[in-house]
């Protein structure tokens, strides 16, 4: 079932064309992610599927409504949480919590969320006295304050330090696991990867991609790369006649085995016949980032 | 109903929080009454039509808190939370604009009255100022002019870009209306081009209205009309304007 559906979605500001042409849809409890560079025009598509930005051209139902007709409706039913958005500098935690149920019809008891994020004993902070990954923390809170069907999440992890961005992925896998749609907007292809169930790439206001992320990087058909380091007495050009391999490369005493198909598999049996075993075998595949430079031809982080 | 009690509520906890943005609204004018009151007391003087220094001023002083309400507290306060992402918040949000206005509306008048009752008590406990003649009629007077001001605040909160300008702006229409108008001199002492001129802004109408009905609950078509247009007007441009982000 489609939760939401977008067909050749286009926007302008002025002279800028910020969204050309998009279409995509997203399935009931899967995490779509849209990754893109800053700027291809993320931000303005899930802001047009939430109402809060009129399109100029194309349709969009979400839980089957219209995001400017049914406006009201569909903001009882999602779950937002924006990028650059804020709350009064001394407004409370729990007064946040406790003010944002008062918008909904629907709510669950917000001393639970407050419990489940992991926030109870800043519960009587000054929002301006969080810190980032708590900000984001409460945020997720409020979104998640009316039970909704479908959440999402922009830019959920921008400023927050590794450690922080790990325990808010398994947060994120958890609202799926409740059953919940997620649409997650990043400029991560790491944290893309790393949640989504579908990922649809952005670029210049338009899908360049939309795919499983397995399938995106197999549909590469990258070469595998395995490395290890040289043994004495052991000609790594030999590992030229493996099946699979296209090419062996020695840096120092670094080799890079490139190749194809179940490459470690087949290196590691030809090292042992020659009785090598080297401790830090290692393989290296291909990642979104590749597919994102294969399809634009440029870097996602420039 | 209940989003409008707990926004009002918070509303009201967040501005007791920020004493400092409250403090030119209820103490200032408390302040000038003093000083005023030390120079010239409150004796009965023909120079201003048989009353009093303070008898003559605190009506103009309570349209000082309206006014200050009106085109300092709420443009600003609205501007900054445009500007750091909180209206954007709440747009994402069920709420309507109405609840999120109403409980303004609500809180800047709930700060104007106690800006205006310590002004009251001070004038009667320490210059045993003469009350209003007609206590109802004054607090009509009284919301009539909040009303105006706080759609002319709106009006301000929806054009203006940012806290800064809001604050600039805000500042730069308030304080010639202050000296021009009665609120924080009596006209008496200006000169008749600073008078003609004082006549065209919507204080001096305020400050009017309230004079008249304190001393004689006297209602004249002119400042009524003066300021129910301004309400309409700021309130109607204002709902045209208004923007979250």
């Amino acid at each position: 079932m489609n939760v939401i559906e977008v067909q050749n979605l286009r926007k302008e500001y002025g002279r800028t064309i910020a969204v050309d042409n998009i279409s995509f849809n997203v399935q009931q409890g899967e995490i779509f992610t849209i990754v893109g560079p800053n700027g291809a025009g993320k931000s303005t598509t899930v802001e047009s599927i939430m109402g809060l930005r009129q399109p100029d051209q194309g349709t969009i139902r979400v839980l089957g409504l219209d995001p400017q007709k049914d406006e009201q409706e569909l903001r009882q039913r999602i779950g937002i949480q924006l990028q650059e958005a804020a709350l009064p500098d001394r407004l409370k935690v729990w007064e946040a919590l406790n003010l944002y149920s008062s918008f909904y019809e629907k709510t669950v008891p917000w001393e639970k969320l407050l419990n489940d994020w992991g926030l109870t004993e800043k519960r009587n902070t000054h929002f301006k006295n969080l810190s980032g990954g708590q900000k984001q923390r409460l945020f997720v809170a409020l979104a998640l304050l009316n039970d909704p069907e479908l959440v999402f999440l922009d830019e959920l992890t921008t400023g927050l330090d590794p450690q922080a961005r790990r325990a808010t992925w398994d947060a994120v896998r958890a609202i799926r696991d409740q059953g919940k749609t997620v649409v997650l907007v990043t400029h991560f292809m790491d944290e893309a990867e790393e949640l989504a169930d579908r990922i649809a790439i952005i670029d210049q206001g338009n899908v360049v991609a939309l795919d499983t992320p397995g399938a995106l990087i197999q549909n590469l058909h990258a070469e595998t790369r395995v490395r290890f380091t040289t043994y004495n007495g052991y000609d790594p050009q030999q590992l030229r006649t493996v099946a699979g391999v296209t090419d062996v490369e020695q840096r120092g005493k670094q080799v890079i085995v490139q190749g194809n198909g179940a490459l470690l598999a087949h290196v590691a049996t030809a090292l042992a016949e020659h009785n090598v075993t080297p401790t830090d075998l290692r393989v290296e595949q291909a990642n979104l980032e590749d597919v994102f430079l294969a399809l634009t031809g440029r870097s996602i982080r420039n | 109903m209940n989003a409008l009690r707990k926004m009002t509520w918070v509303e009201f906890k967040l501005t007791i929080r920020e004493p400092i943005a409250t403090f030119f609204t209820l103490v200032f004018p408390v302040l000038i009454l003093f000083l005023f009151g030390s120079i010239y007391g409150n004796e009965p003087s023909e120079f201003l039509g048989g009353r009093g220094n303070v008898d003559n001023s605190v009506p103009g002083y309570i349209a000082m808190v309206i006014a200050t309400t009106g085109m300092m507290s709420l443009p600003i306060g609205l501007a900054t939370y445009r500007e750091l992402g909180v209206l954007r918040r709440y747009r994402a949000t069920p709420l309507r604009p109405l609840t999120l206005l109403g409980a303004r509306i609500i809180v800047h008048t709930l700060i104007s009255v106690i800006g205006s009752a310590v002004l009251l008590m001070a004038g009667v406990l320490v210059y045993d100022m003469a009350l209003p003649v007609n206590i109802p009629a004054i607090i009509v007077a009284f919301l009539l002019g909040n009303v105006g001001f706080l759609a002319v605040g709106f009006l301000l909160a929806s054009v203006l870009p940012s806290a800064n300008t809001a604050t600039a702006v805000g500042m730069a229409l308030l304080y010639p209306m202050l000296f021009l108008s009665g609120a924080g001199l009596p006209r008496e002492i200006l000169p008749d081009n600073l008078v003609a001129i004082g006549n065209f802004l919507p204080l001096t109408h305020v400050v009017d209205l309230l004079k008249d009905v304190w001393y004689s609950n006297t209602w004249s078509v002119t400042p009524i009309a003066v300021i129910v247009g301004m309400t309409l007007v700021a309130g109607a441009v204002s709902v045209r304007m208004f923007r979250w982000e």
